[in-house]
């Protein structure tokens, strides 16, 4: 198999003088499910966001599906919609419907007529449970369903990757399980994912890698096995004891 | 209960309080000697027009009925004019272009005149000034420091100074070099203004907008354009339509000002007609009322507006 998306010693300093990453190097494997891990303020966000370039670089490269997206050159527009993301807050479109969220990108990006458009979003819709309140405003839903319908959104462009950073975080205790089920499906049907989470249950139940993360660098990486059971650092032993 | 019946109490009071400020202004201005004139001023509003009507040939009236002159012409044919007013009897001899009488017919008075030109000049000013303002407040944002700077430069230049002294600018100054009419002028130096006020307005709308819309709408792989154009204007606007409604209101109260450059608006035409009544206090209240009657109504539509955009959420 081979390397989807390839990292390659990225820095990333704020304009504040924060150091979020630290020379990262990290490849991920078509169809591969990778979760990073790590304490509040270690870089995780800040180097999913590098993925799709929310955030810039100052040094290294990030190549995606063979398209270095970290060259200034790349027209970023094509690759971004097809990696997939999904926010802690959900950030659906207020003034849009259900089935206007997932059909919007669609449509101005991808260029498919509204019908078709419309077909892919209910398809998805239904896959995430939710089509029977396609024609509602994401405030008279409930956070698991924003969320649903936020994966549903991203999944309409037909993305290669998917990120997902605490999609569940934010939700209420009771809806963690709707909206992990979903990833789960996803990832049973080879997607590729890089999942920001807390959920360990999740991270041994579909992960092939865990990622720690710490100060801006990544500690270790392994199998779910081996970070669990036997972590070589101290700060990686540390961290899973407070969480565990 | 009682809240209620308090409410209905303070109501009263209002009312009462209204009616006093009313007989305090009728028995001051009785003190001046002041002679009220009110039944003249609808006619500076619409008045009736005599418009005489002169006879296109030459023959003899044979009749009047319905309003209508028969008039037998020398070749025999008869010819049917319509005349309310008729000046001369059956029988009567007439000769081309000779008066026959008039019709009556509604015109609109100085003031309706003044309030259209108002209207107008309000109208167009706020379509320029709509334009001036989303441009400036997006350049305002950028973060290209040319576009930046060059929206702060007009922005601060154009709220430090009076409106007045823009007009006279706009006039005298850029109206010469440009040959600008006056009506231009005007309109221009009123959008110019309000367009500074409107960017700072949309501004702080888009700025208002969480930064998860813009972050998901460009992971979805949206331009810059299809991200303003489709996620953040509609909720800007959305937001800003009761401070952007305000503005338009002081658009419409501010183009009084452009009467200084010798534009028959609506102050300008009480202050003309003014010159000729001496019932100063008569137009003042009469003008006062019609730029509410406009003010107002903007306002009640946005009221509507806000209402209905309300239900999308
Ligand atoms: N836009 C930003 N400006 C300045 N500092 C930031 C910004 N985003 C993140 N940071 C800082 O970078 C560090 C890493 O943040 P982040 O990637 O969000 O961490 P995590 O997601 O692991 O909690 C933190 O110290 C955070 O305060
Ligand atoms: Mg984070």
């Amino acid at each position: 198999m081979s390397n989807i998306i390839e990292i390659k010693n990225i820095y990333k300093t704020f304009p504040n003088g924060v150091e979020a990453l630290k020379d990262v190097t990290l490849d991920v494997l078509k169809g591969e499910v990778v979760v990073v891990i790590g304490a509040s303020g270690s870089g995780k966000s800040t180097l999913l966001r590098t993925l799709n370039q929310l955030e810039t670089v100052d040094k290294g490269k990030i190549i995606i599906d063979g398209i270095e997206v970290t060259n200034p050159k790349t027209k970023l527009t094509a690759i971004r919609s097809e990696i997939g993301m999904v926010f802690q807050h959900f950030n659906l479109f207020p003034h849009l419907t259900v089935l206007e969220n997932v059909t919007l990108a669609q449509i101005i990006v991808k260029k498919r007529n509204k019908q078709e458009a419309e077909e892919i979003a209910m398809e998805l819709l239904n896959k995430v449970g939710i089509a029977d309140k396609s024609g509602v405003y994401p405030t008279q839903l409930s956070g698991g369903q924003q969320q649903r319908v936020a994966i549903a959104r991203a999944l309409a462009m037909k993305p290669k990757i998917m990120l997902f950073d605490e999609a569940t975080s934010a939700l209420d205790p009771e809806m963690v399980g709707e909206v992990l089920d979903v990833m789960k499906s996803l990832a049973k049907e080879g997607m590729t994912m890089v999942v920001v989470t807390h959920e360990m249950g999740f991270a041994k139940e579909v992960s092939e890698r865990i990622v720690f993360m710490d100060h801006g660098q990544i500690v270790e990486i392994g199998t779910p096995e081996t970070v669990f059971t036997n972590a070589k650092s101290e700060r990686l032993r540390q961290f899973l004891s407070q969480i565990l | 209960m009682s809240t209620k019946k308090n409410a209905l109490l303070w109501n009263i009071a209002y009312v009462i309080v209204i009616i006093g400020i009313g007989y305090f202004i009728y028995v001051s201005s009785s003190k001046v000697n002041y002679i009220w004139r009110w039944k003249n001023v609808p006619s500076f509003i619409v008045y009736k027009a005599h418009i005489d009507i002169d006879s296109p040939v030459k023959g003899i009236v044979q009749d009047y009925k319905d309003h209508k002159l028969y008039i037998k012409t020398l070749d025999g044919k008869i010819k049917i004019i319509k005349v309310e007013h008729p000046e001369v009897k059956k029988g009567d001899v007439v000769d081309t272009t000779d008066e026959l009488g008039y019709n009556e017919k509604y015109k609109s008075g100085p003031l309706l005149m003044g309030l259209f030109m108002t209207l107008k000049i309000s109208f167009f000013a706020i379509i320029v000034a709509v334009i001036i303002g989303l441009v400036t407040g997006l350049m305002r944002i950028s973060s290209n420091p040319l576009l930046k700077n060059m929206a702060i430069t007009y922005i601060e230049l154009i709220r430090g100074t009076p409106l007045l002294v823009q007009i006279f600018i706009f006039y005298f100054f850029i109206g010469t070099v440009f040959h600008l009419d006056r009506l231009v002028a005007g309109v221009g130096a009123l959008a110019v203004f309000e367009g500074a006020y409107i960017a700072e307005i949309i501004r702080a709308g888009i700025q208002s907008i969480d930064k998860g819309q813009r972050e998901a709408a460009i992971s979805l792989g949206m331009n810059y354009y299809q991200l303003m154009k489709h996620i953040i204007m509609p909720q800007a606007i959305k937001r800003t339509l009761p401070a952007t409604a305000g503005q338009f209101i002081s658009l419409i109260k501010d183009s009084s000002l452009v009467s200084v450059i010798s534009i028959t608006d609506l102050t300008k035409a009480g202050r003309e007609i003014i010159t000729s009544t001496f019932s100063p206090f008569e137009i003042w209240f009469t003008v006062a009322f019609m730029y509410l009657v406009l003010t107002y109504t903007l306002s009640l539509f946005t009221q509507y507006l806000e209402r209905r955009m309300a239900k999308g959420e």
